[in-house]
């Protein structure tokens, strides 16, 4: 699969009090957590964005809570994929889970590209181009095993196929 | 690929679970779980998606644990509708472990108190907090809400199984040092990527001599480092703590002496200061002697960190007999009816009290910025709890301070966050 978007420039340690606040958590709708996305960190931020739009980031993306909340709000507002340096293990799970493409990328593109550049993203191979310039990143692409989630859509895709095997 | 490699427990774990001879870091599996938990923030979201499947029962009722603690007793319309999203998915799947309000707790307290989690268990739980569990020589990570829907529809989850880093403490603690100082102590050194997917085994003298309720500490604050889960091999503190909680068997579990670590690191601690964790991050670690001249304007004692009875014995014992600060909200937060009970019992609900203490049912309230105590702008406080990012208890622009009970309980009375010798 191949993505196309707008890029929005995030630093290290973006944690998931700044993704998604506590006192947004009493709601799990998807269109509703995304209007106070990273509202503690850069307030209006929800406002700018638009279908389509990627978040690149530095090292440690979604660390803090297992809040899914927090690729909820991302995916809700619809930002179409997120690149990290490095992502926190729960979030890199929750992601996978609910379809939110993610990729791991070496190199620190969030130095690399200005905000609001268009970037190209090939989910398959991993390889992200800035199309201004033809710059070309390899993002590391998903281990096999996570394969299988990822092409049945997610983890409840793949729940549902084992439930249909069983019956 | 596969030579017969010495394990670490949590490889083992996943072995025998697997039903292999042999794992190593890297492999993926995909195992029954022995327990599933969820609170009013997380189960909501997996209720929403279990009821996709379509089916009419829980692959296991006895398995699943939900305990409505975060937004609890009902903070708001919404959160009481959660809550009741709850309450009746437990009664119409006969979930027999949902804890109702005044027979509860903070999640990560209650389910070690009710000898729900035992050596060589495989917990997940729909909180990061979930790492705590690792204290009683289980594997237990903390998973998404996706994650709990399908444990509650067949049973099993995936994981990558992880490397582990052995952490060693030798030296004896000093006086008013504690399970938190030490893992804020490693969290300090390490950062809060520095054991980022990897299980954190805590072992040597002084792990040997903590007791329960500091090992439960220190396996709570694995997530902040970045940790799949922390843990301490079983041993007769284990077993003492487990007479008369449970009487389901269990199996011990045990690193092999030939186990392959990724890294060890041995720490001395004999001389190490009870440690503040400054804003705005779990990893910005200092010793409490680098924090005297900042004034703050609450406290928080309580949380699934250091809400427990011990906790409360150190705090009363350093606050007794004195008054707050003018200045100073302390809010006390015993973790567990249970815990609140025997505070009751032993009086130090009253030396709270005396001290002109605000003392709260069990929730986990301010900790996360929920409830119960929070932050305007401008506003610091000093919390027993396990995170500080920016917003973490109210306003953006309030600030936390991390600290063990000691520290709070000093801090709360002299109004700057001062070392116990301070006020004792």
């Amino acid at each position: 699969m191949i993505l196309e978007g707008k890029v929005w420039v995030f630093g290290d340690n973006v944690d998931t009090d700044a993704i998604i606040a506590a006192r947004y958590l009493n709601t799990t709708d998807p269109g509703e957590l995304a209007l106070n996305l990273m509202e503690d960190i850069r307030p209006g931020f929800a406002g700018q964005i638009e279908q389509g739009d990627i978040i690149v980031a530095g090292n440690n993306f979604g660390c803090g809570s297992s809040r899914e909340h927090a690729p909820l709000a991302i995916k809700g507002a619809g930002i179409s994929c997120v690149i990290a340096v490095s992502f926190a293990r729960i979030f890199y799970r929750n992601a996978i889970n609910i379809g939110l493409p993610i990729l791991e990328c070496g190199d620190p593109l969030s130095k690399a590209l200005p905000e609001q550049d268009l970037i190209r993203a090939d989910l398959d191979s991993g390889l992200i181009t800035h199309l201004k310039t033809a710059s070309e990143y390899q993002a590391a692409p998903f281990p096999p095993f996570m394969q299988e989630i990822i092409k049945r859509g997610g983890l409840f895709e793949y729940v549902q196929f084992r439930l249909g095997e069983k019956s | 690929m596969s030579k017969n490699n010495g394990m670490t427990m949590v490889e083992k774990i996943f072995a025998a679970k697997a039903g292999k001879k042999q794992i190593a870091p890297g492999e993926l599996v995909n195992v029954k779980v022995d327990l599933a938990l969820g609170n009013d923030i997380t189960a909501p979201v997996a209720i929403k998606v279990f009821k996709k499947f379509g089916l009419d029962r829980v692959y296991n009722p006895e398995m699943i644990v939900l305990v409505p603690d975060h937004f609890t007793p009902n903070k708001d319309i919404a959160s009481a509708e959660q809550v009741k999203l709850l309450r009746n998915f437990a009664r119409e799947y006969e979930i027999p472990h949902y804890f109702e309000v005044g027979r509860m707790g903070i999640e990560h307290a209650l389910l070690p108190e009710q000898g729900l989690v035992r050596p060589g268990m495989v917990i997940i739980g729909a909180d990061s907090h979930t790492c705590t569990y690792g204290a009683v020589g289980a594997f237990a990570t903390g998973v998404g809400s996706t994650d709990l829907a399908a444990a509650m529809a067949i049973g099993e989850a995936w994981f990558r199984v992880p490397a582990t880093i052995r952490f060693e403490y030798s030296g004896q603690l000093q006086e008013w040092v504690s399970g938190k100082d030490l893992i804020l102590y490693t969290i300090g050194q390490i950062g809060v990527e520095g054991a980022r997917y990897k299980a954190m085994e805590f072992a040597g003298p002084a792990i040997e001599n903590l007791s329960m309720d500091g090992r439960l500490t220190m396996a709570n604050m694995a997530i902040e480092a970045g940790g799949k889960c922390g843990y301490v091999q079983p041993d007769e503190i284990t077993f003492e703590y487990l007479k008369g909680r449970t009487d389901k068997e269990y199996t011990p579990v045990y690193s092999d002496s030939d186990a392959e670590y990724e890294q060890v690191l041995t720490f001395d601690v004999s001389s190490l200061e009870p440690q503040v964790a400054f804003p705005p991050s779990p990893d910005n670690v200092r010793p409490v002697s680098e924090a005297s001249d900042i004034k703050i304007d609450q406290v928080v004692i309580g949380s699934c960190t250091n809400g427990r009875i011990e906790d409360l014995r150190v705090a009363a014992s350093v606050i007794k007999g004195k008054k707050v600060d003018p200045n100073v909200r302390l809010l006390v937060i015993p973790a567990t009816q249970q815990i609140y009970q025997q505070a009751l019992n032993e009086g130090l609900l009253t030396t709270f009290i005396d001290a002109e203490a605000a003392v709260s049912t069990p929730t986990c309230g301010p900790c996360l910025g929920g409830h119960m105590g929070i932050l305007a702008s401008g506003e610091k406080a000093l919390a027993t709890t396990n995170r500080n990012f920016v917003g973490r208890m109210g306003h953006p622009e309030s600030e936390v301070f991390l600290s063990g009970p000691a520290v709070a309980a000093a801090s709360a009375v002299t109004g700057r966050i001062v070392h116990p010798k301070e006020v004792i």
